[in-house]
């Protein structure tokens, strides 16, 4: 049999399974040409991009992470048939990704060009304005169903601030993203302007795993196998959890939320328990926190469910969903990527009904406001 | 068992694959050094098509900087999370009695013997001179 290690359905999940439409809160669209963002830069840029690409904090030309388990990291299905890369052909991605999996709305996330990583800080700023421009105007002007993010750069809190208000005038974004590899830690203050500025705007902050910010990602230095740098994702947002935590950016700016996408969520009661506990001994180091982490936790931040944790005992993935809280929970696929998420089979364990409409729909549309 | 004429053998290239739509199911068809197998064209993990899978080697090492090719062509990587299935029997490499493939058996046969027996193609003509590709469901 095929289907051997398919999970049971509860009978009230199937009987629902009738309509729940999908919001996907990780979706990677790709630009197509160079071309498609240069006619949203100034000559100047434009120039630049062709003569010298981009100038990142990783040594080598080639060091840069692709292929990385498979070419551009993406499933092998998802190349289209129309030519240019996995995720830079808009009908392809409604045809394999959207319709069959009846998205109700993909939260865009976009790599290309390490807009984040980049340290020639001006050139960062000229093409996260114009991939800010490209995602209206190649994907949620022509599809309805695909939300874009503000990409800032928060390294230079300047420019980051500018773009910002430049793209919430503009309105039609539902999240403003920064990277976890800066050049800090997130919870430093040199990025709290940024975080103001999320919450007066009710935006959410995003944070998706990656990025090259010349810091080796792993705390003991630089993985040899791409399985164990992998591995180095939960760890990254597990250390920006305890900054922002710690730092105090929750107890300083009450109403702002953040979602840390694509970094699992299995480390998180082992984090939270970890700093709870600390807390209690280290109390006088952060009086300015109020309560204990775990509590700001359940209040403050939301997480994407892939890569989801896949333990050889079922009950051991629902333990986890019950500990993290379906509440806290978003549902991501990572298309077009190769660990890509089916919402149909990836929670290896049956969820009740209240759970599915939290983690595939509710959660999602209340914290973007769709 | 039913047994099903799907293809000539020249339809499948070495290396390639087809698949077909079998009582309901799609079976893919590989054809890899001079041999076919047919497996159901999912994935048991979380369903992507195995005909997007690689055609890999089995890579083995005794002992860490040791490595070994073998059987070159014969493993399926899937094309989403790259687990790793044996297309001769549809076993996974990583938990063969846990997960699995489902497999069907092959066989090839000439249009002259063909013609002998009772079988209905499926979705081709038998003609007398040619290879044919037959699944058993
Ligand atoms: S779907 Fe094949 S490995 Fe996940």
């Amino acid at each position: 049999m095929s289907d051997v290690i398919d999970r049971p359905m509860l009978a009230e999940e199937a009987a629902a399974q009738s309509r729940l439409r999908i919001i996907d809160c990780d979706v990677h669209p790709s630009i197509h040409a160079h071309a498609d963002i240069e006619q949203f830069m100034p000559k100047r840029w434009q120039q630049h991009l062709r003569t010298y690409g981009s100038h990142l904090r990783t040594p080598y030309i080639g060091t840069t992470p692709y292929p990385r388990s498979s070419p551009l990291i993406a499933r092998r299905d998802a190349w289209p048939p129309t030519g240019g890369p996995p995720g830079s052909d808009l009908d392809f991605m409604r045809k394999q990704h959207l319709d069959p999996l009846d998205i109700e709305y993909g939260i865009l996330q976009v790599l290309d060009l390490f807009i984040f990583s980049q340290q020639n800080l001006e050139f960062g700023a000229a093409i996260q304005r114009a991939i800010n421009d490209w995602q209206l105007a190649f994907w949620s002007d022509r599809e309805p169903r695909l939300k874009a993010s503000i990409l800032a750069g928060q390294d230079d809190t300047e420019f980051a601030i500018a773009e910002i208000e430049r793209c919430a005038k503009i309105g039609r974004y539902v999240q403003i993203n920064v990277c976890p590899r800066a050049n800090e830690p997130l919870g430093r203050r040199r990025y709290w302007p940024i975080y103001a500025r999320a919450q007066e705007l009710g935006l959410p902050l995003g944070i998706h795993v990656g990025g090259y910010g010349g810091h080796a990602p792993t705390g003991g230095g630089w993985p040899s196998y791409y399985v164990e740098e992998h591995q180095s994702n939960a760890h990254t947002m597990a250390a920006q959890l305890a900054s922002l935590m710690l730092e105090g950016v929750p107890e300083r700016f009450p109403n702002l939320r953040i979602v840390f996408i694509e970094g699992g969520f299995g480390w998180i009661p082992s984090a939270t328990w970890r700093m709870d506990r600390h807390f209690e001994a280290f109390r006088s180091e952060v009086p300015h926190l109020k309560r204990r982490p775990s509590e700001y936790v359940k209040q403050h931040f939301w997480f994407t469910t892939q890569p989801i944790d896949e333990p050889d005992e079922a009950k051991h993935l629902r333990s986890l969903i019950e500990w993290v809280g379906a509440d806290r929970l978003l549902f991501s696929s990572d298309y077009p990527h190769w660990d890509f998420d089916d919402p149909r089979y990836a929670f290896k364990t049956p969820l009740t009904e209240t759970e599915r409409r939290k983690i595939f729909n509710g959660n999602a549309r209340a914290l973007y406001k769709l | 068992m039913t047994r099903h004429i799907v293809a000539r053998t020249s339809d499948i290239p070495p290396g390639g694959n087809k698949v077909f739509g079998v009582e309901g199911r799609d079976i893919v068809v590989f054809h890899v050094n001079g041999e076919f197998f047919a497996l159901l064209n999912r994935c048991p993990h979380e369903g992507a098509p195995l005909e997007k899978a690689a055609c890999v080697a089995r890579l083995t090492s005794p002992e860490p900087g040791v490595y070994q090719r073998s059987r070159v062509g014969e493993l399926l990587r899937c094309p989403w999370h790259g687990w790793e299935f044996d297309m001769r029997n549809g076993q996974s490499w990583f938990d063969p009695k846990r997960v699995k493939v489902r497999s069907y058996p092959v066989a090839v046969e000439s249009g002259e013997e063909l013609q002998k027996g009772p079988y209905v193609a499926e979705t081709f003509p038998v003609h007398v001179e040619d290879s044919y590709v037959i699944i058993e469901t």
